[in-house]
């Protein structure tokens, strides 16, 4: 591993007095970081430990939000968001994530700017233009089945890993960030991410030296949830494709719908087009595969992951007829769609 | 100087930053009960508590546990006397080379208060709807992120269940 200069953050200096630029990193957890600096995918010279950021570790909400801090762990996010019906979504999103070790030191911004699993990024000895820009995606014309099919670019194809996000733009969450002048920002996470583009190595909205301090979401009420994650292997594996819905129904038609898609984008993908063919509408096989069809107008699939639009497609009708049955037989519904607690 | 408490006798924490936990233990402190297994955060092999929590001590430089409680495999037993899931793992023949085994006990051990504090798991939310998810899929669940080589899993399942019945009593 590259020799690095350590600081560390608590919240009481002000992030001005700290070298921050190009190459430094703030450092959460570690589990993702770490790995990657180990590789030298990551050789951060200035290290910013957030270890002692206390006030950054605690889950508090008023009458309208939940307010879920930068360093709150995932195991801690998880147990929290198990008790509260509406966020029964983030719950199983969480808990289908990583192994109970990596959710115990994980933190809720280090989920949200981890890292893609892309083969190719992490080896060092291929093309990659996340990882070294200008150099080539090695992904494009290879080996490329667990990669996205929506938001990408002849840069990059690679796809963003996190559940957590999945479920989190669902439900609308927002992010909130300090910037070292001492202005802070609220930004929309389904505007957080950024498409790769030209430049894949710029993930998301934030300046180099801007730190995420909190998530806020809406308390509202979210109807039947379910977060479907289909992969490999029944437990820690990323999604191939993954689905984060709560639906609420009312005399037979779509009320209120949360949806987010996961393992199919660059990002965290946000199905606009799906769900304004389903507001509104009733939840038949026939509308859903509608939506489906919408949203996959503009998918571009490459070789290995052919196969993902046909997963997306039915894993949706799954989720969604399923949900649907739920708040038929269960009018006004609100929690987890399977749940043995 | 800056400490960490380890399996109760306070440790001073190396000047080079980049030393994690794992490479702490055994380079520093002569301790080779946690086993390297892939030194990525995938095997578990590495598994020990920290602030009564299973972390994987491959993916946490030693810097950023100061003031934190660590309990390695040496630090699960009393002294001569073993753990009850020491023993449960002898006689269920839950291991066969042995050297998942200290990250498999100290990953079981967690488990224990974690599904005593009645913490969700993914199971928790399975389609297993019909009837109660098994125990047995529970425990295989919280217990995904600790690999088996030689395949002892049913046996380490075994062990557990065994430990739960046991407090259970």
């Amino acid at each position: 591993m590259q020799p690095f200069t350590l600081h560390h953050y608590n919240g009481e200096k002000p992030l001005s007095s700290l070298p921050l630029d190009t190459r430094s990193r703030f450092l959460a957890g570690g589990t993702n970081l770490i790995d990657l600096m180990k590789l030298q995918v990551e050789t951060p010279k200035t290290l910013v430990s957030l270890a002692k950021w206390d006030k950054a570790n605690t889950i508090s909400e008023d009458d309208n939000y939940y307010y879920i801090g930068a360093m709150v762990t995932n195991s801690d996010l998880a147990k929290f968001a198990h008790t509260q019906p509406s966020l029964s979504l983030l719950a199983q999103a969480l808990l289908s994530g990583a192994t109970v070790q990596l959710r115990n030191r994980a933190t809720t911004a280090g989920n949200l700017l981890q890292r893609t699993r892309c083969y190719y990024f992490y080896d060092t000895t291929k093309a990659c233009n996340k990882r070294e820009p200008g150099t080539g995606c090695s992904a494009y014309d290879s080996m490329n089945r667990i990669h996205a099919i929506f938001g990408t670019s002849e840069s990059c194809i690679a796809t963003h890993p996190s559940d957590m996000a999945v479920a989190m733009i669902a439900l609308n969450a927002q992010v909130h960030t300090q910037q070292p002048d001492g202005n802070t920002r609220q930004i929309a996470l389904r505007d957080f991410y950024r498409e790769p583009g030209e430049t894949p190595h710029i993930e998301t909205q934030l300046d180099e030296d801007e730190l995420i301090t909190h998530v806020s979401i809406k308390k509202k009420a979210n109807g039947t949830q379910y977060y479907h994650k289909v992969r490999d292997r029944s437990s820690y594996a990323f999604a191939l494709v993954s689905v984060a819905a709560g639906l609420k129904i009312e005399d037979g038609r779509i009320k209120d719908l949360s949806l987010a898609f996961g393992g199919v984008g660059t990002k965290p993908w946000y199905p606009q087009k799906a769900i304004s063919v389903l507001e509104g509408a009733e939840p038949t096989q026939e509308v859903i595969l509608q939506s489906a069809e919408a949203e996959l107008s503009e998918a571009k699939t490459f070789g290995s992951n052919d196969f993902k639009p046909e997963l997306l497609r039915r894993t949706l009708t799954k989720v969604l007829l399923e949900l649907a049955e739920h708040q038929v037989k269960h009018p006004g519904h609100e929690g987890a769609l399977y749940d043995n607690a | 100087m800056a400490t960490l408490n380890l399996n109760g006798k306070d440790v001073s924490i190396p000047d080079d930053p980049r030393t994690t936990l794992l490479d702490f233990l055994h380079q520093h402190l002569s301790l080779f009960g946690t086993k390297k297994g892939c030194d990525h955060g995938q095997c578990g092999a590495c598994t020990v508590i920290a602030d009564g929590k299973r972390i994987n001590a491959c993916l946490v430089f030693a810097f950023q546990l100061e003031g934190a409680e660590v309990t390695t495999i040496e630090g699960i037993g009393e002294g001569e006397s073993l753990h009850p899931l020491q023993k449960a793992f002898i006689e269920r023949d839950a291991f066969q080379c042995g050297y998942c085994t200290s990250g498999q006990i100290c990953s079981g051990v967690s488990l224990l208060r974690e599904m005593k504090n009645e913490d969700p798991s993914a199971v928790t939310y399975s389609q297993t709807r019909h009837s109660k998810a098994s125990l047995k899929e529970d425990i295989s669940e919280r217990m995904s992120g600790n690999l088996c080589r030689c395949g002892a899993y049913p046996n380490i399942v075994d062990a557990i269940t065994d430990v739960i019945a046991l407090e259970r009593q």
